[in-house]
């Protein structure tokens, strides 16, 4: 930048007078409006805007102009370089919106490319629905409880009222370990958590025993040797038989849809007195298949209800042996096979899907079956 | 148990129009939990008739024998059959189904040419009409059934139905026909008159002939024993027809009368019944316990060693019977037996069962002994069993003795109001009397507010006030219950640990790995395959004492060999590009062979107690392993794949512990399972908790997995316990960052992580993050060492950091590094 010219002489500025500025501004905007790209434009700019353009000189002359004269012609310099300003900025601003349209679409890409970089693994279902189950009972204020898979005979058998010899202990085939006379085993059922929590807790007691149990069955498409249960307890003072059926009948509503509704039979349990099986009402075809052969279900197998777990009062034999007394407090237990459920309500066909560990399996449930 | 609806009608007069779905229906909501309903003969379609065999002609040109047999059908008609067995001979009645008729399975009858001849029907076996599984030969009915072309479908039971019931342990009188027919009864509201207690007249006793003597030794195992003589039965009496149809409906198989009949009095009454050849047996019959080490040969011709409370039956020879549960080889009546002794006992339950558990068997008379039999029916029942057999077997009847050891009875109170309080719901004194009367159960006084109940002899399974009140609230019927919510306390949610191990579960599956829930078996070739030693810790396991399979004794001491082979089997299903997870208790430690004392179970165990039953068991830790083979990010078109490496196995630990809100060390470890090279221990507080790394070459070579499969194992349990229940917020400041890269040098085999602890603690307060961005080792640096570039940030919470602050904190870390593993300034 250059400062004011004091020696430039006064008398040569015949630039100055109005008609030749209205040139300049003329030339400008033609060779604006003629500038096809950036580049050009650039050229442009520096030739009637930059500092050596002739309205930049014209500028320098005002300095020298009688005081008189000064301000007419800053004016009319000023708003000749603003109109040439104004269509540069236009001209530049239409180049750049022209090359950004043409550069973004050269930067297309196929965006359908498959982007499996880094994709989802899976969780079990049996997990997830353990956890499904869980929440639900949670919900109601129940804590989820836990307990060892090995587990003493006394806490798996004796103190859930199945003495050492009764037939009821082979109902359930038992792993022992170590030996037959070890008094440990492989819990056969997720009862031995009730004793536990039972042990543990005051009433009022509110607990869900998730867990895996084992039994000696050799594994085929529906039988497996290792599996889960879910077992809900509820101990307190004056839990009816009915509080027992409401509360399945909430837990299947929640698992399984508004209005679906269980149906107990009686059944034996040592640990519970009186005991029932649950059937649970066919989620799917809710027992319109019942007696129609032209719209079978295979969920129910157009019985219209599905086995779904046993239930019971607690035996107050039970009670007993933990040291409740049974004269103050009752309770119910409800307890359903995860394996099961997952079969009947995912549509797993054989048992051996959920032990093998072929990902294919996990994976088209995601995160949640 | 299976019971034929005709059967179950000749006791209760079930309504004509009942079907056995309907009948099933009622004992279904009653209890019994009725699992098929089948009807004898179903898909006999068109006529069967008898027919008489009037002679034959034995087909000797044939590769089997065959015979042309010359039926009469009818009183003018004789149709010639063709027939391949060879169990009848000329004059039998036989069934035949003639031309036009099918037999199950879609198997239709037509006059065809065969063997040479128009053979016009089929005479038929058990198996082809559907009636049970025996094909050894046709059906022979015994002489004088009916005459030739009767409609043999009612003779032999066709079209009758049959409920098979699985019978629960506490419902022992529900093996039995009488015991079913009363359950129909009261579910129909149907009078009952009980077979059971109705004393069959036999003819005075021949005091001239010698009467089988009886005893029990052992009162507290044989309450009751009783004996009926028989002489001169003859052995070659059949069964009649009828018997056994109904024998074999109920599933089992005819053999000769005596035994048909204890049988069909067992499956009638419930009663077991046993038919001892008095021939054979030396002096007082009695019940007895065995001496340990004592043998004895089953009727099943297995020899077997007693043991002292083994309950037996012995005569003056030795062990006859094991008792309750199978007879002796030696006394069994046979086909010339003509005198016969016939036990009919009551015996304690558990005795029973533990017999049969213990020796393995599973017999009729066990099932319904070792739930308990009525005890007032022997007698009623042996009489029973003497009048049939005498009726189709002749003989002289010579009397019974008996032995019975005294007996409390039961009264079980019950506060008539408990029904209603257990049901929550309304049910009125009197009907709790009315339904309990109909089950069989006597009062005192039917009024009382606390009933003093007598349950029959036949349910010795009603021995607690729960228990009556089962019976009130089946035969009321469950659908009567109300559904009413109980009111929880208020809860607290999962636990701290409960929520971190389903946080670990979604972000390792968001990370791309798939769980697997393994079996917890193992055995020493999975073991081997991880280059286990003989004394590494994951070897010592609790050993299963029945294992499914003896290849896999022992339970899992660590999750990897669960995870190996679920690598294995997906590659071998073309999946070898995987990450796979797994979370589940490990078992560690022995399990001692004997378990010493029991607490009882009327009261809570005492605390001594408790630990000892607690300390019989192994410690169950959570474990989390993980394992990650082939590419771990594909290749595609961005370009080639990742492969899985060590790196990965360690990542996904720290990634753990940071789900969790623990911390982790990572140090050089040694573990026989990895890469001797690249294996890194996981400590948290400085206590080892586990292994990640490259899985050692050999493992990978054994197991046939990728190269450079990686896989990690921790203590979950661990971790959890050391995370932080509240994390702390941090400052977050406003003021600029200052930037500074540090480069140092350093030899080769120092840990970067310890040149990282030695920065940061060199590096003051005002250090807000370091991270090692570059490791170089190569011809810039010399021989046997390794340049390490950090990038560390600072900042301070109040200031812009001047440019000497800055440099003062990087000189500090950097003499830190220096003092603590010789590193200088690249």
């Amino acid at each position: 930048m250059s400062g004011p010219n004091t020696s430039f002489d006064p008398k040569q500025v015949a630039a100055l007078d109005g008609a030749a500025i209205d040139a300049m501004v003329e030339d400008a905007t033609a060779a604006i409006a003629a500038a096809s790209d950036l580049a050009e434009l650039k050229g442009v700019r520096l030739a009637h805007a930059g500092d050596r353009s002739p309205l930049a000189l014209a500028n320098r002359e005002i300095g020298a102009l009688p005081p008189a004269a000064k301000a007419e012609a800053g004016k009319r310099v000023g708003q000749a370089r603003g109109a040439i300003k104004q269509s540069l900025d236009s001209r530049q601003a239409e180049l750049e919106a022209e090359r950004d349209t043409r550069v973004l679409i050269e930067e297309t890409v196929d965006v359908t490319l498959p982007v499996d970089r880094d994709p989802l693994g899976g969780r079990h279902p049996l997990t997830t629905l353990m956890e499904r189950v869980a929440d639900v009972f949670v919900s109601m204020g129940y804590d989820v409880v836990e307990g060892p898979e090995v587990e003493a005979e006394w806490v798996n058998f004796d103190a859930l009222n199945i003495p050492p010899d009764h037939p009821a202990r082979t109902m359930q085939d038992t792993f022992f370990v170590s030996s037959s006379d070890s008094g440990v085993v492989l819990r056969t059922h997720t009862s031995p958590i009730q004793i536990r929590t039972m042990l543990d807790r005051d009433p009022p007691i509110y607990v869900i025993a998730p867990g895996r149990v084992y039994r000696t069955d050799e594994l085929d498409a529906t039988h497996t040797p290792v599996f889960h249960q879910v077992e809900a307890l509820a101990v307190d003072k004056g839990i009816t038989m009915g509080d027992l059926r409401g509360t399945i009948d909430h837990f299947a509503e929640a698992m399984f849809g508004e209005g679906i509704r269980t149906r107990m039979r009686p059944s034996y349990f040592p640990f519970t007195e009186p005991s029932a099986e649950v059937d649970l009402q066919c989620f799917v075809c809710r027992g319109e298949s019942v007696g129609d052969p032209d719209n079978p279900c295979r969920t129910c197998g157009s019985e219209g209800w599905i086995e779904w777990g046993g239930c019971g009062m607690v035996n107050p034999r039970v009670l007993q042996a933990v040291g409740i007394d049974p004269e103050v407090y009752r309770g119910f237990a409800f307890g359903m096979g995860v394996e099961r459920t997952l079969m009947f309500r995912n549509g797993v066909s054989d048992m051996r899907d959920m032990v093998e560990g072929d990902v294919r399996f996990s994976l088209a449930f995601g995160l949640e079956a | 148990m299976r019971a034929p609806l005709s059967w179950l009608r000749e006791i209760v007069d079930i309504p004509a129009d009942q079907t056995g779905r309907d009948v099933a229906e009622r004992l279904i909501r009653a209890g019994l939990e009725v699992e098929t309903v089948e009807t004898i003969g179903e898909g006999v379609i068109g006529p069967l008739v008898v027919g008489r065999v009037n002679q034959f002609e034995e087909l000797t040109e044939f590769k089997k024998p065959i015979r042309w047999c010359q039926v009469q059908i009818g009183p003018d008609t004789i149709n010639g059959i063709i027939c391949g067995a060879g169990n009848f001979t000329e004059g039998d009645l036989v069934v035949v189904a003639t031309p036009g008729t099918e037999l199950p399975g879609g198997f239709r009858i037509s006059a065809r040419e065969t063997y040479g001849k128009t053979s016009n029907g089929m005479i038929c076996s058990e198996r082809e009409l559907g009636l049970g599984d025996n094909h050894e030969g046709i059906l022979v009915l015994p002489e004088g059934t009916a005459e030739p072309g009767a409609d043999a479908k009612p003779i032999i039971g066709i079209g009758d139905e049959v409920l098979d019931i699985a019978v629960t342990p506490d419902r022992g009188y529900a093996l039995s026909i009488r015991g079913i027919a009363r359950e129909v009864a009261i579910a129909y509201g149907l009078g009952f008159e009980d077979p059971g207690q109705a004393l069959v007249d036999l003819p005075a006793p021949a005091a001239s002939r010698e009467l089988q003597e009886c005893a029990t030794e052992a009162p507290d195992g044989c309450d009751l024993i009783t004996m009926r003589t028989i002489v001169g039965f003859d052995p070659k009496a059949p069964s009649p027809l009828w018997m056994q149809r109904r024998l074999v409906a109920c599933g089992m198989r005819p053999v000769s009368l005596a035994v048909d009949v204890t049988n069909y009095v067992m499956l009638e009454l419930g009663q077991p019944l046993h038919a001892y050849d008095k021939g054979k047996l030396k002096g007082v019959v009695r019940a007895a316990w065995a001496s340990d080490g004592e043998p004895f040969e089953s009727l099943d011709h297995v020899q077997r060693v007693l043991r002292s409370d083994d309950l037996v039956i012995r005569d003056d020879t030795g062990v006859i019977g094991l008792a309750g549960v199978i007879g002796g080889l030696h006394s069994e009546i046979d086909d010339e037996t003509t005198a016969i002794a016939l036990e009919a006992a009551h015996f304690v339950p558990e005795v029973i069962a533990r017999a049969g558990r213990r020796h393995k068997v599973s017999s009729e008379a066990g099932r319904r002994n070792e739930r308990g039999v009525d005890l007032d029916l022997a007698p009623y029942a042996s009489a029973r069993a003497a009048a049939l057999l005498m009726e189709f077997g002749g003989g002289e009847y010579v009397g019974m003795t008996a032995v019975e050891a005294p007996h409390e009875p039961v009264v079980v109170p019950l506060p008539s109001s408990m029904p209603e309080d257990v049901a929550g719901m309304d049910i009125p004194g009197i009907m709790v009397v009315r339904i309990l009367q109909a089950v069989g159960c006597g009062f005192e006084d039917e009024t009382a507010d606390v009933l003093r109940v007598t349950p029959p002899s036949w349910r010795p399974d009603l021995t607690d006030p729960a228990d009556l009140v089962e019976e009130v609230l089946r035969l009321i019927g469950y659908d009567e219950l109300p559904s009413t919510l109980p009111t929880a306390p208020l809860g607290r949610g999962l636990t701290p640990a409960q929520r971190i191990r389903r946080r670990l579960g979604m972000a390792m599956a968001a990370r791309g790995y798939v769980e697997v829930l393994s079996y917890p078996f193992v055995g020493d070739a999975e073991l081997d395959v991880l280059q286990l030693p003989a004394d590494d810790h994951r070897r010592v396991a609790p050993r299963l004492a029945n294992p499914l399979s003896e290849e896999q004794p022992y339970l899992r001491a660590t999750l990897l060999p669960g995870l190996v082979s679920a690598a294995r089997r997906n590659a071998s299903r073309g999946h070898v590009d995987l990450a796979l997870v797994e979370m589940g208790r490990v078992f560690q430690g022995d399990v001692a062979d004997e378990g010493g004392a029991r607490p009882g179970v009327r009261a809570r165990p005492q605390e001594d107690e408790w630990s000892s039953l607690n300390e019989l068991l192994p410690h169950q830790p959570h474990h989390m392993a993980g394992l990650v083979a082939g590419a771990r990010e594909p290749q595609g078109w961005w370009g080639p794949a990742r492969w899985s490496s060590w790196a990965d196995a360690i990542e996904a630990v720290r990634v753990i512990a940071d789900v969790a809100g623990a911390h982790v060390d990572v140090e050089r470890g040694d573990d026989p399972v990895f890469h001797p090279g690249r294996c890194a221990r996981i400590l948290v507080e400085g206590r080892p908790i586990g292994h990640a790394g490259e899985l050692h070459p050999r493992v990978i070579e054994v197991a046939g997995l990728p190269e450079r499969s990686a896989a990690f194992e921790i203590d979950i349990d661990a971790v959890i316990a050391d995370a932080i229940a509240i994390r702390p917020a941090p400052e977050v400041g406003t003021q600029p960052v200052a930037k500074e890269d540090l480069a140092v040098v350093v030899d080769s085999d120092v840990a970067a992580d310890t040149v990282r602890a030695a920065l940061e603690s060199g590096a003051g307060e005002l250090l807000e993050s370091v991270r090692l961005f570059d490791v170089y080792e190569g011809p810039q640096v010399p021989q046997g060492k390794k340049s390490l570039a950090f990038a560390l940030r600072f900042r301070a919470p109040d200031r812009t950091l001047s440019a000497e602050e800055t440099a003062a904190a990087r000189e500090g870390a950097l003499a830190s590094a220096s003092a603590a593993c010789g590193a200088t300034l690249r």
